[in-house]
């Protein structure tokens, strides 16, 4: 009688995941192996040819370019990363500590969802009109005679899509770390405060530790989706910040697909490295 | 729409004709009521949808209404990007019954055999194809003939099924049917210039250094340097801008490379939208745009000219594709779609956007003589000029941007063109955008 229940509940447990499985299978692992498949076909320029070859990888490990690419994609991580961080851990701190009221914490928790209401691309286009040699925050800046001549920094430029991307990619941040920071218990705080421990000496030893699962996670979000985003530097890098995205994108564009495919390829794999490496060093599982 | 009318009798008289069950004799006879072209599917022609893929600056509702309006079948346009349009052809060459895409892909596209070539002796209107695609390569005997890949290279196969390029005229068989085709140079805002600009090296003079835009798509964009450098001074003439070897291309990237550290790249543009957008602002005061666009700009009360150059234009040609799984039927109605096309009607709307329909002397017979001479003869408009939806583009005495259809297409300096060094200079390309 046990065994039947417990191969019934095996059963039934395949039964759940199957949705999931097959989603994966054809939206995930399909698409990845069709694009492995295509990376060593050989390529002359114009035409795919059914033919394979290591030609590609070998291009993108032997270019000065994809160094280059790597190199500017890091820092717009590096920086979104950081900004980020500590934007997101301190609104998450706010509404968690700060707070009494529950209400009043979903409602702000809510408000930081409303952008998110809109269309990426409207997000994007959207900081035009302020960011522009004729926009709102020049003017401003020309009227009050802070300057003369407008900023054009501020517009088609590494910090117009950096701004972008602090913009909407905080809340991936936030969010992992407020879940995590509401479930610590408060009595440690408690304790630690009686123990004659400062703020600082809380924040630092009991609140951080206890978020790391929370910046785990925050981080695969912020690095995956900074690293993929080609969009933001069309619209407002003006298409001139050279990361790895805007590359693949570019080849795309001119029908390279095997080369492209090597360049995802690579790319896919440093992100799994980095993901690892996070899981690694901190044990999301224990929070989830 | 005079000829709408017409069409709609054709219609009601093959219908007629199905119920008495003489349909093939009708069908004929209705067709000729259209525009002489054999319709002898007619009866049950009114259930095929033909299916076609293109630009948006030439798949559009209206258009599709006339279409529509005009035949006996239904004809559904999508409007797509360039990377879309070659994607779907060489992947999913069954998801449309005809592609339009911009001829410079023809390399990539074409020897896929993912398409059928034209027989151009069942294209009633091919006579009316200007020379360019079928003997010379050049529309009149004087025209240049232009760097890169002439559309004459590419234009015709050696049979029915075959992949390769033959030289224009020593078969019936056409790859590309062409559709449109216009000539690009730069826009400018005159009024934040100030004085008049005759050359492509404006486009590097740093004295628009940060307000100069260029086309984001790689070869384009390239070509586009290449001109504004070449005419500069700063490199020395190329064999062939079209198809550059890898030291010109090194040094043409280099120079770019120099410029855009200098700021002097105020944007790159991918979008038809985004390049409006640049103009309108002010961001930009001259850069690489498309026709269409210096509409769009004017239509927001900005004043934007499409400045003629003195080294000539790059010059481009969109055509029809016919995928290989469109047969019978549906055969027959994509040439008669693609002959009403070259007919007139299609190419006096086209007019009024600014791009030529390669039969110009069919477009001449629905376009009021007015409107011909300022859209084709380049003469000060007559008549207050209208866009295809109605709206007042240009007052009495305005001359058309860059003229006469003969002073635009006939100096054409560069076609669009993929290079053979494509995959070089695509890296190269990202070498600029990373620098």
């Amino acid at each position: 009688m046990a065994s039947t229940r417990s191969s019934l509940q095996r059963f039934s447990a395949a039964f759940q995941i199957t949705p999931l499985g097959v989603t994966m299978l054809l939206f995930l692992i399909g698409p990845v192996a069709v694009i492995i498949w295509m990376s060593f076909h050989k390529f002359n320029g114009f035409m795919t040819l059914d033919e394979l070859t290591v030609a590609n990888y070998v291009k993108v490990f032997t270019k000065t370019l994809t160094l280059d690419n790597y190199l500017q994609t890091a820092k717009m991580v590096a920086i979104t990363w950081v900004v980020t961080l500590l934007l997101g851990f301190s609104i998450a701190y706010f509404l968690v500590f700060d707070l009494i009221k529950l209400r009043t914490k979903l409602l702000l928790f809510m408000l930081c969802i409303v952008p998110f209401w809109t269309s990426g691309v409207i997000r994007l286009v959207a900081w035009v009109p302020f960011l522009g040699k004729e926009g709102i925050i020049n003017q401003v800046l020309i009227g009050i005679g802070i300057t003369d001549e407008p900023f054009q920094f501020l517009l088609f430029s590494e910090f117009a899509v950096l701004l972008s991307y602090v913009q909407i990619f905080t809340l991936f941040m936030m969010a992992p770390l407020f879940n995590v920071m509401a479930r610590i218990n408060r009595d440690l705080i408690e304790a630690a405060r009686d123990n004659g421990a400062s703020s600082w000496q809380i924040l630092w030893n009991v609140i951080v530790p206890l978020c790391k699962p929370g910046i785990a996670i925050g981080t695969i979000f912020v690095v995956s989706l900074v690293v993929s985003d080609f969009t933001a530097i069309r619209i407002l890098g003006g298409a001139r910040v050279g990361t790895i995205s805007m590359s693949m994108s570019n080849q795309i564009g001119m029908v390279q697909y095997p080369p492209a495919s090597a360049n995802a390829m690579v790319l896919l794999v440093v992100l799994l490295l980095i993901v690892g490496g996070i899981m690694r060093v901190v044990d999301v599982r224990k929070q989830l | 729409m005079k000829d709408g009318t017409k069409a709609k009798d054709s219609k009601g008289l093959s219908r007629r004709a199905v119920l008495k069950g003489t349909a093939a004799a009708a069908g004929v006879a209705a067709a000729a009521g259209v525009g002489g072209f054999p319709t002898v599917w007619a009866q049950d022609i009114k259930d095929i949808t033909v299916r076609t893929i293109g630009m948006a600056v030439s798949n559009m509702v209206p258009l599709q209404d006339m279409a529509n309006e005009a035949l006996d079948f239904q004809v559904k346009q999508t409007a797509a990007q360039i990377p879309d349009i070659q994607a779907r052809g060489l992947t999913q060459p069954k998801s449309a019954d005809l592609f339009e895409p911009p001829y410079m892909l023809m390399k990539f596209m074409w020897p896929s055999g993912n398409f059928q070539a034209w027989d151009t002796t069942k294209l009633p209107q091919w006579g009316a194809v200007v020379d360019l695609y079928k003997t010379s390569g050049k529309i009149w005997p004087d025209a240049w003939f232009g760097h890169g890949q002439n559309p004459s290279m590419v234009s015709t196969t050696s049979d029915h099924l075959a992949t390769d390029f033959v030289d224009p005229g020593s078969t019936k068989w056409v790859t590309n049917h062409p559709v449109l085709h216009n000539a690009d140079t730069l826009g400018i805002r005159p009024d934040l210039i100030g004085r008049p600009i005759e050359s492509w090296s404006e486009l590097v003079n740093p004295e628009f250094a940060g307000k100069s835009a260029l086309v984001s798509f790689p070869a384009i964009g390239l070509m586009d340097g290449a001109m504004a450098l070449e005419a500069a001074g700063q490199v020395p003439p190329y064999v062939n801008k079209g198809n550059m070897t890898r030291e010109e291309i090194d040094q043409t990237v280099g120079l770019l490379i120099e410029l855009k550290k200098n700021n002097h790249f105020r944007a790159l543009w991918s979008t038809f939208n985004e390049s409006v957008q640049l103009m309108v602002s002010g961001e930009v005061v001259i850069q690489s745009m498309w026709s269409p666009a210096i509409t769009a700009v004017r239509a927001q009360g900005v004043p934007c000219i499409y400045q003629d150059l003195k080294e000539g234009y790059r010059s481009w040609t969109l055509g029809h594709l016919l995928p290989r799984h469109v047969e019978g039927k549906k055969l027959g109605a994509v040439y008669d779609y693609v002959t009403w096309y070259h007919s007139g009607p299609a190419g006096a709307f086209f007019a009024r956007q600014g791009y030529y329909v390669v039969t110009p002397d069919n477009t001449k017979k629905y376009l009021p003589e007015a409107e011909w001479d300022f859209w084709f003869e380049g003469k000060p408009a007559t008549v207050p000029i209208m866009d295809p939806f109605g709206n007042l583009m240009e007052r009495e005495g305005t001359v058309r941007d860059g003229g006469s259809y003969k002073n635009r297409m006939g100096r054409v300096a560069v076609w669009n063109s993929v290079m053979d060094e494509n995959e070089y200079l695509t890296d190269k390309w990202n070498e600029f955008i990373t620098a």
